[in-house]
C-alpha cells in the first residue's frame, strides 16, 4: 500500500506536442482516483508515466514516498489493466496470472496460493486452463484484473478497462471493480472518458482537459460545484445547459427574455449561466420564461425535453406524467444556478 | 449449365498442371527400352521398385559417384538448413529493429532493405569469387549461408512484430520481463504460426535452388537432387537409349518432398506466400 | 514503430549482428566487386587486370548478339507474364465461383509451385523430346517438325510453355486469395446491381483485384527475368550458341564459360539497374496491398 504523488508532471512529445502540462495530484493511500476527460486530453499519457511506460519530461512521480522517475516499470510495484487486456494469447489463464510472479522469483507454492485466491475472488475457477481466446470479453477482463491482483502491488493502474465491454457488462464489472478495490484497499488510479463510470467509481475525480487539470474533488463536489464551463459540460448527463447572459441587479437577461432572481447576490455584467436540466421546472402561467419544445425523449420515469428559449437551445428533465403543449414556460431554482466568467470560463464564486 | 463449364475449365486446368507430374511418375515405373519405343506413359509399369532402388542406392546411376539417397540427404540439408537459418537470422534482426530504440536502427533497416534490389542471379560471379576466397566451395555452409543474405524473412517478421499489440510488451515489462525474456516467453511462442508458414516457403525455396549449388559444388558428394538434374542432361547427350526411366525417377524424387510439404501444410504455405510477398 | 521500445547499449546490435554479417560478406562485398570489375578488363590468363572505363558497357550495348538476347528476353518476359497471369486469373475465378470440390481443385492447381525450375525444365524437355515427346508427335501430325534445342523458335516455344506452366500456381494463389478477400457484402451488392456476370467481373471484380494484379505483374516480370534460369539451362541442353537464352543466362555463360569477368560484371550491373527499377515500382504500389491479419 502506498500513496502516490504527482508533482508538476509534464510530457512533451517530439514535435512540440504538450500532452500533459504540469499536473499535480496527491493520492492518499487506499484512495480510488479516477482521471476523466475527453479523448486525447492526456489521461493515458499521465497514467503511463506513472507506470514507467513513458518517460516523464519534467516533474516527479513518487510512489510510497520514493521518486520513481528512473525506476523500471517492473520495479515500481504497480500493476496495470489495459483497455484491450493485453493477455498473453499463448498462455493459459493460470500462466497469464503467474507470469509476473514467476519473473520475480516468487516460490511456486506462493504463486499457486495467490493465483488460486485471486481466481476464487473473481470466480474464474472453471477457466484456469483456458487460453484467452476461449474466454468471453468479461472473463478476459477478469483475468486481466486477476493478473493485477496476484502481484499485491502498491497501486493499481487502470486504462479504460471496461470500454471494450457491452453496456450491461460494463455496469456490473464497474461494481465488481469498486468492491474489489474496497476489499483490498489498494491505491488505484483509473482512467476513463465515461463520466458516469467516473462518478460511480471515484473517491475523488480528476478532470483533465488538454493536458491540464481542470478540477479535483469528490464526485458530488465536482457535480455540484463545477470549477469551469468545461467541467460543467463534461460531468453530468444530460449535460448542464450553458447560456450567455447579462446581469443587471437581480435580473438575468438572455436573448429577449429576462429572469428575476431573489435571495441571492449575482455577479454583475456578462457571464455564462449554467443550469442542470433537472433544475429547471414547469412554471405557472405567466411566470418564468417562454420555452418552445422541439422534441421529447422518453426515458420511462422521466422525459428529456429538448427545445429553445429565445434562440438558446436548452434541455429540461421533466416527469412523464403531464402532457406537454408545444409552448411552455419554465422557471429556475435560484440556488442551483452556476455562474462562469465569460472570458475564462472559470466559476465565479459569489 | 454455367456450372459445368466452370468445372470443365478447372478440370482442363488440373490436367494441364498435374498431367506432366503424373506422367513423369508413371513413366518412371517403366523400363528404358519400353519408353524409348512407346513414348511417355500414363499407366503403371512394373519396374517401380527396380528403378527407384537403382536410383536411390546404386552408385553410378548417372555420375558414377553419388547415389540418389545421398542427394536426397543433401537436398534436405539445404532445404531445412536454409529455412532454419532464415528464420533465426530474420527473427533476431526484426526483433532488434522493431523493439529497440537505437540510432543505427534505420540505417540497418535500409541496408537490409537494399538486398531486395539485387537477386543472387545477377551477382553470381563475384559471389563465387568471394566464396572461393573464403574456401567455402564444396561445403554445406557455402551452400546455405550466402543464400541467407536477403531481406525477405526480415521483412516478414518485421511486419508481423509491428502488428503485435503494443500493450503486450507493456504488460510484459510490468511483469518484469526484459528483452530476452520477452522474446523467448512471449514473442517466439506468439510467432509460431508465422514461423511455420515461413518455414514451408523457405524449405521449398532452399530445396529448389539450382544455380547456386551448381556453382558452389563440384564435389559430387555435395550434390542435391535438383543439382543432379544438370548431370542427367550431361550424360544424356550422346547415349543411344537414354535412361529415361531413371531420369524421371530422379525428377520425381526431386519434386515429391516439396510438393508434399506444400500439400500437407497448405494453409501455412498460402499464408506464408501471400503475406510475405515472395 | 512501437510506442514503447527497449533501450540498451549493445543488445540491438547483437540481435542484428548475424544478419548484417551475412549481408556484408555475401551481398555487399560481391556486389561492390561486380561494380568494380565491370570497369576492368581481366587478363584471360590471370595476369592482372587493366582499367578500361566504360568500355565493357559500350562493348555490350553495341554487340548485336547482346541486343538479340535482350530482345528475346523482353519477348520471353512479356509472353510468360501474359499467359501465366491470364491462365492463373481464369482458374482462380472459376475456382472461386464453384462450391463443390473447390479445395480439391485448389490443392491440385497449386502443387506445381513446389517443382524446381530445372525439374520443370527436365519434364518439359521430355514432353518435347525428339523420340518420346507427345508434343512433338502431335506437331508432326500437322507436318510441323519440332526440334527442341536445334530450331531457335521451337526451343523458344518449349521454354515459354514450361515457364508459364511453372508460374501459374503462384498467380492462381494470389488471385484466389484476392478474390476471397472481396467482402461478401460487396459481392451481394454487385449481384443486385448488375445481372450480367461478365459485366460484373469487368466492372467490380477486376478493379478490386487490380492491386493484386499489379503486384503480380512485377513479380512475374522478375520471375521471367531471373527465376527461369533453371528452365533455360535445361531446355538449351548446354548448346546455347544458336538457341534462345535470357540475359541472366548470358551473364552466367560469359562469366563461367567465357571467363569474361569484366563483360559479365557489366551485364550484371545492367541487370541490377533493371531490378532496381522494378523493385522501386513494386514498393511504391505495395503499400496499398499489404494487409496483415
Ligand atoms: N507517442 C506519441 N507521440 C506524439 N504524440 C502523442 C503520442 N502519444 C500520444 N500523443 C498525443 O498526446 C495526447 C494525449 O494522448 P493520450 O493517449 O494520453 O490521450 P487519452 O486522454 O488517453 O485519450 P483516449 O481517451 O482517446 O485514450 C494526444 O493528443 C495524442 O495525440
Ligand atoms: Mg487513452
Amino acid at each position: 500500500m502506498a500513496n502516490i504523488q504527482i508533482a508538476n508532471v509534464s510530457k512533451t512529445y517530439a514535435g512540440d506536442i504538450h500532452a500533459v502540462k504540469s499536473v499535480n495530484i496527491d493520492i492518499a493511500d487506499g484512495e480510488f482516483i479516477v482521471l476523466v476527460g475527453p479523448s486525447g486530453c492526456g489521461k493515458s499519457t499521465l497514467l503511463r508515466m506513472i507506470a514507467g511506460l513513458e518517460t516523464i519530461t519534467s516533474g516527479t512521480a513518487s510512489i510510497g514516498g520514493k521518486i520513481v522517475n528512473k525506476v523500471e516499470p517492473a520495479e515500481r510495484d504497480i500493476a496495470m489493466v489495459f483497455q484491450n487486456y493485453a493477455l498473453y494469447p499463448h498462455m493459459s489463464v493460470y500462466a497469464n496470472m503467474a507470469y509476473g510472479l514467476k519473473n520475480r522469483g516468487t516460490p511456486k507454492a506462493e504463486i499457486d496460493a495467490r493465483v488460486k485466491e485471486a481466481v476464487r475472488m473473481l470466480e474464474l475457477e472453471p477457466y484456469l486452463d483456458r487460453k484467452p481466446r476461449a474466454l468471453s470479453g468479461g472473463q478476459r477482463q477478469r483475468v486481466a484484473m486477476g493478473r493485477a491482483i496476484v502481484r499485491k502491488p502498491a497501486a493499481f493502474l487502470f486504462d479504460e478497462p471496461l470500454s471494450n465491454l457491452d453496456a450491461k457488462l460494463r455496469v456490473s464489472m464497474r461494481g465488481e471493480i469498486k468492491q474489489l478495490q474496497k476489499r483490498l484497499g489498494t491505491t488505484s488510479l483509473y482512467v476513463t472518458h465515461d463520466q458516469l463510470e467516473a462518478m460511480t467509481l471515484a473517491d475523488r475525480l480528476v478532470v483533465l482537459n488538454r493536458g491540464e487539470v481542470e478540477q479535483i474533488g469528490t464526485p458530488l463536489d465536482v457535480y455540484h460545484n463545477p470549477a469551469s464551463t468545461f467541467v460543467a459540460g463534461f460531468i453530468g448527463s444530460p449535460a448542464m445547459n450553458l447560456v450567455n447572459v447579462e446581469i443587471t441587479g437581480q435580473t438575468i437577461a438572455f436573448g429577449d427574455q429576462t429572469i428575476s432572481v431573489e435571495n441571492r447576490t449575482l455577479p454583475q455584467g456578462k457571464s455564462t449561466l449554467g443550469i442542470r436540466p433537472e433544475d429547471l421546472r414547469l412554471a405557472q402561467d405567466g411566470s418564468g420564461f417562454a420555452f418552445h419544445v422541439d422534441y421529447i425523449e422518453e426515458l420511462g420515469a422521466q422525459r428529456l425535453v429538448h427545445g429553445h428559449a429565445s434562440g438558446t437551445p436548452l434541455t429540461v428533465t421533466l416527469s412523464s406524467e403531464v402532457a406537454l403543449p408545444e409552448d411552455i414556460r419554465l422557471s429556475v431554482l435560484a440556488e442551483k444556478l452556476h455562474f462562469f466568467s465569460a472570458e475564462t470560463g472559470k466559476r465565479i464564486t459569489a | 449449365m454455367k456450372k459445368y463449364i466452370d468445372h470443365l475449365i478447372l478440370i482442363i486446368g488440373v490436367v494441364f498442371m498435374m498431367g506432366p507430374v503424373v506422367v513423369a511418375f508413371m513413366t518412371s515405373t517403366h523400363d528404358a527400352a519400353e519408353i524409348h519405343m512407346q513414348g511417355l506413359m500414363t499407366t503403371w509399369g512394373g519396374h517401380f521398385a527396380e528403378t527407384y532402388d537403382e536410383v536411390l542406392f546404386e552408385k553410378g546411376g548417372f555420375t558414377g559417384q553419388v547415389t540418389g539417397l545421398a542427394m536426397l540427404k543433401n537436398s534436405f540439408i539445404l532445404g531445412i538448413g536454409f529455412a532454419v537459418g532464415k528464420i533465426v537470422l530474420s527473427m533476431l534482426a526484426a526483433y532488434g529493429i522493431v523493439y529497440f530504440r537505437f540510432r543505427m536502427g534505420v540505417v540497418f533497416f535500409w541496408m537490409i532493405f537494399t538486398t531486395l534490389l539485387l537477386p543472387l542471379e545477377v551477382r553470381i560471379l563475384p559471389s563465387y569469387m568471394v566464396m572461393s576466397k573464403l574456401h567455402l566451395i564444396d561445403t554445406y555452409s557455402g551452400l546455405i549461408v550466402p543464400l541467407l543474405a536477403s531481406a525477405t524473412g526480415t521483412f516478414y517478421f518485421r511486419q508481423f512484430f509491428k502488428s503485435v499489440p503494443d500493450e503486450l510488451l507493456e504488460a510484459a515489462r510490468i511483469d518484469g520481463a526484459g528483452p530476452f525474456k520477452f522474446f523467448i516467453d512471449i514473442l517466439v511462442p506468439l510467432s509460431r504460426n508465422m514461423v511455420a508458414a515461413i518455414f514451408v516457403i523457405m524449405f521449398v525455396y532452399g530445396w529448389n535452388q539450382y544455380l547456386w549449388p551448381m556453382l558452389m559444388t563440384t564435389d559430387e558428394s555435395f550434390f542435391t537432387l535438383v543439382r543432379g538434374i544438370k548431370q542427367i542432361l550431361l550424360v544424356w547427350v550422346g547415349s543411344q537409349i537414354p535412361d529415361y526411366n531413371q531420369a524421371f525417377a530422379l525428377a520425381v524424387l526431386a519434386m515429391l518432398p516439396p510438393i508434399l510439404v506444400v500439400i500437407i501444410f497448405q494453409s501455412w504455405f498460402i499464408k506464408g506466400l501471400t503475406e510475405s510477398d515472395k | 514503430m512501437k510506442r514503447v521500445q527497449f533501450s540498451h547499449p549493445y543488445l540491438p546490435y547483437l540481435f542484428l549482428l548475424p544478419q548484417m554479417a551475412v549481408i556484408f560478406i555475401f551481398f555487399y562485398w560481391p556486389s561492390a566487386q561486380a561494380i568494380q570489375s565491370s570497369f576492368y578488363l581481366e587478363d584471360p590468363f590471370g595476369f592482372g587486370s587493366t582499367f578500361v572505363g566504360i568500355n565493357n558497357y559500350t562493348d555490350i550495348l553495341s554487340s548485336s548478339e547482346y541486343m538479340r538476347i535482350a530482345w528475346f528476353t523482353v519477348w520471353f518476359t512479356v509472353l510468360v507474364t501474359f499467359f501465366s497471369l491470364s491462365i492463373g486469373l481464369l482458374l482462380a475465378v472459376k475456382a472461386d465461383a464453384i462450391l463443390k470440390g473447390a479445395s480439391a481443385y485448389k490443392t491440385l492447381l497449386i502443387s506445381v509451385y513446389a517443382v524446381a525450375p530445372p525439374v520443370a525444365g527436365l519434364i518439359g524437355v521430355m514432353f518435347f523430346d525428339q523420340h518420346i515427346g507427345p508434343f512433338v508427335k502431335f506437331a508432326a501430325l500437322f507436318g510441323w517438325d519440332m526440334r527442341i534445342g536445334i530450331n531457335y523458335y521451337d526451343t523458344a516455344i518449349a521454354m515459354i510453355t514450361i515457364a508459364v506452366w511453372k508460374q501459374i500456381p503462384y498467380n492462381f494463389i494470389f488471385f484466389l486469395s484476392g478474390l476471397q478477400g472481396i467482402p461478401v457484402s460487396v459481392r451481394e451488392a454487385s449481384a443486385i446491381d448488375c445481372r450480367s456476370g461478365l459485366r460484373r467481373f469487368w466492372t467490380i471484380t477486376l478493379p478490386l483485384l487490380s492491386p493484386t494484379a499489379f503486384f503480380l505483374l512485377i513479380i512475374n516480370m522478375t520471375y521471367a527475368l531471373f527465376d527461369t534460369f533453371g528452365i533455360v539451362d535445361t531446355t538449351v541442353k548446354d548448346k546455347a550458341a544458336n538457341n534462345p537464352i535470357t540475359l541472366v543466362y548470358k551473364v552466367y555463360m560469359d562469366g563461367f564459360r567465357g571467363n569474361d569477368l569484366g563483360g559479365s560484371s557489366a551485364q550484371s550491373v545492367i541487370l541490377m539497374i533493371v531490378v532496381f527499377v522494378l523493385t522501386i515500382f513494386q514498393f511504391r504500389f505495395l503499400e496499398r496491398r499489404v494487409h496483415y491479419n
